[in-house]
């Protein structure tokens, strides 16, 4: 523990470096784009005079879906840009995929943070299953031109069968597998948890595990939550970054044949993100691993702490402040 | 209108209607909620708004509690109910309990008070005691208000059963819950057009049943 945690904010000093250095590159790019004739002028030629700084020259929009740990996610991406020398904007609490991407795509958000498997079907909904390399690669082909998908951090924020620690013991459940025989499964989590590969269906074609699902629309929150422990049903679809796993004891079932879609937390970011950017970016997905995100999501649950305190602590404890 | 025609084209699927999460189940179940969540509320609100009517006390208070209950979101009564009772129907047929109470409560009191005074009057001068006049005189006279409040609370109850499909029930809400988070917008479409056609199919019934309700000289709705 003690001895990683030094290497990563070794690795992340190295990297604070070289955004230092970059950060007036970011600087010198955008002040190019300025000038450029064809970015600038042909259509607002008054307003890039007044408010030329903002969105129209070298400030990053940084956008986040409706979703509080993306947001913080989100501002770690905002902060880290800063501190590389960046101007940055925020666009949070984007509702749904369908309204930003087109917004990624027109250059009006450059920086959002996703998940890997939603956003590779999202392009290609002939993807039902694939490790987190491959989710990546193929994300590499599938994005619209101008986006590029950047390293996918260890963190990963997705479905799972989670249970009771007492309901693991009396089954002895390590796996999702492991699950199979046991007679009136029901598995709490949303509706469309029944058309997902991971479903039921998969569930029974994967690991022979017979399961009903009760749809619960709060999207592992608190009444899915409430179902598992007061034993309506005996598996839940919790997030892997929810801190309620830890809160309360759940064991999330391993799955080993990799049946549900891995989610790990990687920035989609646009032309305007340059090499330097991208690095600041990058020591913030290499420093953010699921046991980071937990600790990130819970001091928000906990503290209704906000998202740009909860970043800018973190930030420093690891060595990547500006 | 491109959706629309979708929305209708998935509910002309034969196929969607049978078996156990078939349209036919998924109607009836919306409509058990509703009469279940309706009658409780009526087994509480008509005594009580009967009584306000007749006695004329209270009537500032019943006004009062049922104009609040009205600003009660209902899908903050769903989840804070869910997190007390648990998952299953509980929850959702209390949120509906308390939303259906008001529109009955007011339709109870205004039907007794809709009577003619005078009416009341002979009838008590004629030595009826106040149960017969409440219930041969100011009943039966106001009927088609009272029949009123019970239209007004199940066409609200219809459009909000959908809720119960948020917390592990059955009911039209399953399709709009479902097409909504698989962007599956025609099935959403479609769940929506059933809830508002059972709706208008519910109203229809019971203003009719208000007519045939209504003896000679009772008040009008």
């Amino acid at each position: 523990m003690t001895s990683s945690s030094t290497s990563a904010s070794a690795v992340s000093r190295r990297a604070l470096a070289g955004i230092a250095g970059a950060g007036a590159i970011v600087l010198g790019a955008a002040a190019c784009s300025n000038s450029d004739p064809l970015a600038e002028g042909t259509s607002a030629p008054a307003s890039g005079a007044t408010s030329g700084g903002a969105a129209g020259s070298g400030a990053i929009v940084v956008g986040s879906q409706q979703y509080y740990s993306n947001e913080i996610i989100a501002e770690l991406f905002a902060q880290a840009l800063e501190g590389a020398g960046a101007s940055v904007e925020r666009q949070y609490q984007i509702g749904q995929r369908e309204v930003y991407v087109p917004e990624l795509q027109s250059g009006a958000i450059d920086v959002m943070p996703e998940y890997l498997g939603n956003l590779a079907q999202y392009f290609d909904d002939a993807i039902t299953t694939g490790t987190a390399d491959e989710l990546s690669a193929a994300l590499g082909t599938s994005l619209p031109e101008g986006l590029r998908a950047l390293a996918y951090a260890q963190a990963t924020d997705q479905d799972s069968y989670s249970t009771t620690a007492d309901f693991a013991a009396q089954h002895s459940l390590a796996q999702i597998g492991d699950l199979a025989g046991i007679a009136d499964l029901q598995i709490a989590a949303n509706p469309e948890f029944e058309a997902r590969p991971y479903g039921p269906a998969g569930a029974k074609s994967s690991y022979g595990v017979d399961i009903t699902l009760v749809p619960v629309s709060d999207s592992g929150g608190p009444l899915t939550l409430a179902a598992l422990l007061d034993g309506s049903v005996q598996i839940a679809d919790i997030y892997t970054a929810d801190p309620a796993i830890g809160k309360n004891g759940l064991v999330a079932l391993e799955d080993p044949k990799s049946m549900i879609l891995p989610q790990n937390v990687v920035p989609i970011v646009s032309a305007k993100v340059d090499d330097a950017a991208a690095a600041a970016l990058k020591a913030v997905t290499d420093a953010l691993t699921t046991e980071e995100l937990i600790a990130l999501n819970t001091r928000s649950v906990d503290e209704q702490a906000d998202s740009a305190a909860i970043a800018k602590d973190w930030l420093a404890a690891k060595g990547l402040a500006g | 209108m491109n959706q629309l025609l979708l929305a209708l084209q998935w509910l002309a699927d034969p196929a969607r209607w049978s078996g156990p999460t078939g349209i036919g189940v998924r109607l009836l179940e919306h409509l058990a909620y509703t009469a279940l969540g309706v009658a409780i509320a009526a087994a509480i609100a008509i005594p009580i708004g009967l009584l306000v009517g007749h006695t004329r006390r209270g009537r500032g208070l019943a006004v009062t509690l049922s104009g609040a209950a009205r600003a009660l979101p209902t899908l903050g009564l769903v989840t804070l109910f869910g997190l007390w009772f648990g998952i299953g129907l509980t929850a959702p047929i209390l949120a509906f309990v308390i939303l259906a109470i008001p529109s009955l409560l007011a339709g109870a009191y205004s039907a007794v008070e809709a009577v003619d005074s005078q009416t009341v009057d002979a009838a008590r001068a004629q030595g009826m005691t106040e149960w017969q006049i409440l219930t041969r005189v100011e009943v039966p006279l106001g009927l088609p208000l009272l029949i009123s409040g019970v239209r007004l609370a199940s066409v609200q109850v219809i459009s909000t059963v959908m809720l119960a499909a948020y917390i592990g029930n059955g009911g039209l809400g399953r399709f709009i819950f479902l097409g909504l988070n698989i962007q599956d917008y025609p099935q959403m479409l479609a769940g929506s057009i059933l809830v508002v056609a059972l709706a208008l199919v519910i109203d229809l019934a019971l203003r009719l049943l208000e007519r045939v309700a209504a003896p000679r000289g009772a008040a009008r709705a």
